[in-house]
């Protein structure tokens, strides 16, 4: 089981929080010149790293914000977790994606 | 190969069982083969094994990093059913389902598939909607299912409790449900495929795709570059990462999805029980050992190990159903990586790399379909094509919305 790191509330067991998928992709603005594929690029298709992922996560059993995380999916590390409108932390030495 | 009988049994009972025939070869890879499978688990066994027997392609090589069924085949709680809502849904597991009926005897292989029944477990009224829609739309499709009253519930399963937290209220049985050996099937395909001329090559794993000119030529490999006529990716929980080496990206989330099994015990459940409202699966293994499993871990992970609260989100509603489970001990815990598409449905699909092919996206239920999807995705190889079964369930659909939306419109837990 994870400790997470809620920027807000400091340390927290992770069955108060809930992983929702990448993050840091955009909503397109000019929607009503989508193609298809576009549309389905931004929805559907998620780059799904083995190695670090930069990923949403909600507080939603505790101050129910919403913040960033850095971890990696193989030994499921968080490297660190950031306010949504924080800088990126960079991804340590010699990892990829 | 040397058929199995219960002559050659005797035979080399004989001669203390020191002289059976090695079940499949270990070969060199050559340098060009028509057709190369990534992933020997089930699905791209299977897929190899109907290529050579059925499509007439027998230069074919299945490359696999680790072992024979060593990831999802070897890690999923074994049970084959064929009771899904929509019609593509049940094309393919229905196919499927037929030929698990037979696969025992084509694969001279006894993959103890045992249709002992699947009970789907209704806890309230959605529940009661949901396998009354469901199972209409199952018999719509020629396919077995019959709702039971919970006294009839009762009546095939003496130990539950009907009146737990979230009392039964109903079910939905599927006869011709079941379990099957999931080694047995890895082994089964692989020695069948062996026999008609595949390579298997174990401990080698794919490092690369070399596309040139948009169409695959082959894979890059921990043993050497491997030219290849077309290729098929069916790596599972590992299809993002294959996907990223012929540069594009795939719909897929990867999440642990975990089971355990139990001390063995005395039979004591004769059939397939899942409840999808109070989500546990349980059934009992040949050898005693109740077999649980119940929903994924909600976070990318490619770790196959899972979280602590998801195992008592498990046996929680488990010694509720089954009050008599409760001093059970569990004896082992383990997790699969299970590639998740967002409508719960997997992908069998040309891709934007010509004459490379993936099978993929079987989330937390794939096992069932094995013999359906290697069926359909070898056919589909050999003709270049998608057949008629796998043509629905393409890539395409997430560009052009034309979902199989099983996961929302069932609430199936796979």
């Amino acid at each position: 089981m994870f400790i997470v790191n809620c920027p807000y509330c400091g340390d927290r067991d992770q069955t108060e929080f809930s992983c929702h998928g990448e993050a840091h992709i955009p909503r397109p603005t000019e929607t009503a010149k989508l193609t298809d594929d576009e549309w389905g690029e931004y929805v559907f298709f998620r780059s799904n790293p083995k190695g670090y992922h930069r990923e949403r996560w909600l507080h939603v059993h505790g101050c129910r914000r919403w913040f960033n995380a850095l971890r990696h999916t193989v030994t499921d590390e968080f490297v660190a977790t950031y306010k949504i409108e924080d800088p990126r932390p960079p991804i340590p030495e010699g990892g990829q994606s | 190969m040397k058929a199995y009988s219960l002559f050659s049994l005797a035979r080399n009972a004989m001669s203390y069982h020191r002289n059976w025939q090695r079940v499949w070869r270990s070969p060199d890879p050559k340098k060009h083969y028509d057709v190369v499978i990534i992933g020997g688990g089930g699905h791209g066994l299977a897929t190899a094994y109907y290529l050579a027997t059925q499509c007439g392609i027998t230069n074919v090589a299945v490359i696999e990093k680790g072992w024979l069924g060593g990831g999802n085949t070897g890690r999923n709680t074994t049970i084959v059913r064929s009771n899904y809502l929509l019609d593509e849904s049940a094309g393919m597991y229905e196919s499927a389902m037929k030929l698990w009926e037979g696969l025992s005897q084509e694969l001279n292989y006894n993959v103890m598939f045992s249709q002992r029944g699947l009970l789907h477990l209704a806890h309230s009224v959605h529940d009661m909607q949901e396998i009354g829609r469901r199972g209409n739309a199952i018999h719509l499709n020629g396919i077995d299912s019959e709702f039971l009253t919970p006294e009839q519930v009762k009546e095939m399963l003496p130990i539950i409790n009907l009146n737990c937290r979230y009392p039964v209220m109903g079910g939905l049985l599927q006869k011709r449900g079941g379990t099957a050996r999931h080694d047995a099937v890895a082994w089964g395909y692989a020695r069948g495929a062996d026999a008609a001329g595949v390579d298997i090559i174990q401990n080698c794993e794919v490092t690369g795709v070399r596309v040139e000119n948009n169409a695959v030529v082959g894979v890059d490999t921990s043993r050497g570059f491997i030219g290849a006529g077309k290729v098929g990716s069916v790596a599972a929980g590992h299809s993002s990462v294959i996907a990223e080496m012929a540069g594009f990206k795939l719909p897929l989330e990867c999440y642990p999805l975990q089971a355990l099994v139990s001390e063995p015990i005395k039979p004591i459940i004769d059939c397939v029980v899942m409840s999808n409202g109070i989500h546990v699966y349980v059934s009992q293994s040949d050898k005693g050992e109740l077999v649980v499993g119940s929903g994924s871990d909600a976070y990318n992970s490619y770790s196959q190990r899972g979280s602590f609260d998801l195992i008592e989100h498990t046996v929680g509603p488990l010694c509720e159903l089954f009050p008599i489970f409760s001093r059970l001990r569990m004896l082992r815990q383990w997790a699969g990586i299970v590639d998740v598409t967002v409508d719960r449905s997997p992908i069998l699909s040309k891709t934007p790399v010509k004459n490379l092919y993936f099978n993929c996206g079987w989330g937390t239920g794939g096992f069932k379909a094995t013999p359906g999807s290697g069926h359909a995705f070898a056919h589909s190889i050999a003709a270049g094509e998608m057949n008629e079964i796998a043509a629905p369930f393409s890539i395409d659909r997430f560009n052009s919305g034309a979902l199989i939306d099983e996961g929302a419109a069932a609430a199936v837990a796979h």
